[in-house]
């Protein structure tokens, strides 16, 4: 009898596709990174948070191809104040980009910031192998061992206008690993914007050490080219009376994967995490969220809303954590879908495991239809089918992008979706 | 203005007949008003008029101004000039109240080749009108008919119809949840839209009502059909009768 064929480890054959710089302040936190790659191995469809979602096209050596989307819109944030940072399939664009000095806050590109003492050594892949307990995050740890680029950015004081990371996609075949830290001393105060979809396949980490009393703002769109692929990973570490909002919207893309590690280790610190999405066909999107509660007085806000339809798939795994001792805890987690018909699916997986017993926690989720009555009504007000259908797609989401504390922007959030639904329907 | 012949109608979803062979015609300029027993099907009416799913018209026809009614969309109708007040407003989470009211005037002025009407002109048209029926720019602001009580509900869907100047106003039980003075801000409403070019079918079980806004002519429906028309007196009758001597009297 012939004995089996050797299999190649997948892990293996990923890692060995991917080289490390030869040097450098991040080499002892990738080397660490890459440790624990090896001894999780990549995602599996048979483990507990990839039920849902298929690992696969993630993993695999070679990422699949996707075309490039072309439209003729201005790019979303086009019209607001920012500093713009341009990447493009995964490569810094430095004449895209902005001069990056600005007051109160330094941004460097992790490729190529030498000095050995560097300030990012300390956050560079800690909160990353944080958040791999209790739950594993794979893909989060073959980032940290082999992003060939992204951000460092230390912000000091309240920087004039917000830093806005773009990520152009040009090529059908790339295959992007880009890593971003976010230090905010105490006090300051960031808004961090990023759109694009980055990439054929976009692997995409940042970890956030967000300091007493600082406040990070963080509203991300995500690109629209239909075949894109993407994996994302935050992790945040909240100090006392400190905030952080983060609000994604995506719209398109075949498989993405967003999750979000928030730890609330200061008394009185605050964490939103919100988002939007509208699917059609074949678009699978996963929010996976696991906030813990590990100070007294904290409040947290998982607002998650997807719109879904033509067999779209959407998945919610959403986890508050409270530890023992962690009093006072006020945690909210809301997941919902709207079906726009009998072929999309939602899949939820709400989960609240509580060690305190001051806790205030809530948390609720829920699939439907389109209100047929409010459909009715304002179309009897002389509102076409088509427009008021949009308006209700539109205050379903409400809730979603109310979590952008700017006006301005929330407009331009608003003003997207209404346009892009009212495209879909021409 | 609004002519229904033998309107015959069933729902879709069941073997149910609930107008059967209903005619009724609302000349412009005049005010029509409906009593009659509950689930006699007045709602329902007012329900295939404005285009609802779920209600099959076996027979009859239903037309405003000379166009056939059952043959247009609900937004067709609207903009043709057809407008009913709910007796059920709904509440819509998430969109705002002038959102909805401006998206709704523009959209019929669109419909109908019109200009649409500016932000500014819109503000200043809204603000009067509300004034007018005691809504304050909070309730204007606020998700349609959320957080509304009853009565606010129906003010509401009257300061709807001000801004959308239908031709032909039907109105389902606005007058229920009232108290006594925002029946009258209601009916001053109504009144203040009575004209010439325009016809109103008032749905109402009660008298009081009919007090404030004068009816022309009153009907009175029973099991899917009109089995009475008379003057404003007949509605004085059922409210001190009932139904009893005049349903006994038709069968
Ligand atoms: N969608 C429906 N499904 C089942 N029954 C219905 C439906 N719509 C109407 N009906 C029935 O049709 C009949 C007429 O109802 P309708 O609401 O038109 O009465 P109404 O005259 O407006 O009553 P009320 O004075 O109580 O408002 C009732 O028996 C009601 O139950
Ligand atoms: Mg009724």
């Amino acid at each position: 009898m012939a004995a089996p064929a050797l299999q190649e480890n997948p892990t293996e054959a990923r890692i060995a596709s991917h080289a490390m710089p030869a040097k450098g302040w991040s080499l002892n936190a990738r080397e660490g990174a890459l440790a624990r790659l090896r001894a999780m191995g990549l995602p599996q469809r048979r483990d507990e948070y990839w039920k849902f979602t298929r690992p696969d096209t993630l993993t695999q050596v070679v990422a699949p191809t996707a075309a490039v989307f072309h439209n003729d819109e201005a790019p979303l944030f086009d019209g607001i104040e920012r500093l713009k940072v341009v990447f493009v399939d995964g490569v810094f664009d430095a004449e895209a980009s902005d001069d990056l000095t600005l007051e109160g806050i330094s941004i460097e590109r992790l490729a190529t910031a030498e000095s050995d003492l560097h300030w990012a050594r300390d956050l560079y892949g800690t909160l990353e192998a944080r958040g791999q307990h209790p739950v594993e995050r794979p893909l989060a740890a073959l980032n940290t061992a082999f992003a060939t680029d992204g951000v460092l950015i230390n912000v000091t004081d309240k920087p004039s206008k917000p830093i806005s990371l773009i990520y152009r996609h040009e090529s059908e075949t790339s295959d992007a690993i880009l890593h971003h830290c976010i230090k905010l001393e105490a006090g300051a105060e960031l808004t961090l914007l990023e759109n694009g979809p980055a990439a054929a396949r976009f692997n995409k980490s940042m970890e956030v050490e967000v300091a007493d009393g600082a406040t990070f703002h963080h509203v991300r769109a995500q690109g629209r080219d239909h075949e894109r692929r993407a994996a994302t990973h935050i992790f945040a570490r909240l100090g006392k009376g400190s905030q952080f909002k983060s609000f994604t919207l995506t719209v398109n893309g075949q498989l993405t994967r967003n999750e979000c590690v928030i730890e609330l280790t200061g008394d009185d610190a605050s964490a939103h995490v919100a988002g939007a999405c509208v699917g059609d066909g074949a678009f699978h999107h996963d929010d996976t969220v696991f906030v813990t509660h590990d100070a007294v007085n904290c409040e947290s806000r998982q607002v998650f809303k997807k719109v879904l339809r033509n067999g779209a798939t959407g998945v919610f795994q959403g986890k508050i954590l409270v530890k023992e001792g962690a009093q006072k805890t006020d945690g909210y987690q809301i997941s919902q879908s709207l079906l726009l018909d009998g072929d999309s699916q939602f899949l939820a997986k709400p989960e609240l495991e509580i060690y305190a017993d001051d806790v205030a926690c809530s948390h609720g989720s829920t699939s439907g239809a389109i209100d047929e009555d409010a459909l009715f009504y304002l179309r009897a007000r002389g509102v076409p089918k088509g427009d008021a259908t949009d308006m209700l797609t539109l205050s379903f989401l409400a809730e979603a992008v109310e979590e952008i504390d700017s006006e301005e922007l929330r407009d331009e959030v608003n003003g997207r979706m209404s346009s892009w639904l009212k495209r879909r329907r021409d | 203005m609004l002519s229904i012949k033998n309107l015959n109608v069933k729902l879709e979803e069941e073997d149910k007949q609930i107008l059967k062979g209903v005619d009724l015609e609302v000349e412009a300029g005049k005010v029509h008003a409906i009593m009659g027993p509950n689930g006699s099907g007045k709602s329902t009416l007012s329900y295939v008029l404005s285009g609802k799913d779920g209600y099959e018209v076996t027979e009859g026809s239903a037309t405003l101004e000379g166009e056939d009614l059952l043959e247009m969309e609900p937004e067709e109708r609207a903009a043709a000039g057809l407008f009913l007040a709910f007796q059920y407003p709904v509440e819509i989470p998430g969109v705002g109240n002038m959102t909805f009211l401006r998206t709704a005037v523009n959209a019929q002025r669109k419909a109908r080749g019109e200009e649409e009407m500016s932000a500014a002109d819109f503000l200043k048209v809204i603000r009067a009108k509300a004034k007018e029926l005691k809504i304050d720019a909070d309730m204007l602001k606020r998700p349609v008919n959320v957080g509304f009580s009853g009565g606010e509900k129906k003010r509401n869907e009257i300061l709807q119809m001000a801004m959308l100047e239908p031709k032909m106003c039907i109105l389902d039980e606005t007058d229920s949840g009232l108290d006594v003075d925002a029946m009258k801000l209601v009916a001053e409403g109504v009144n203040a839209l009575r004209s010439a070019g325009r016809g109103f079918l008032v749905i109402t079980h009660y008298q009081r009502l009919l007090d404030h806004i004068k009816p022309d002519v009153v009907h009175i429906m029973a099991d899917g059909r009109i089995v009475k028309t008379g003057g404003p007196e007949l509605a004085l009758e059922v409210e001190n009768n009932g139904y009893a001597d005049i349903l006994a009297e038709v069968a």
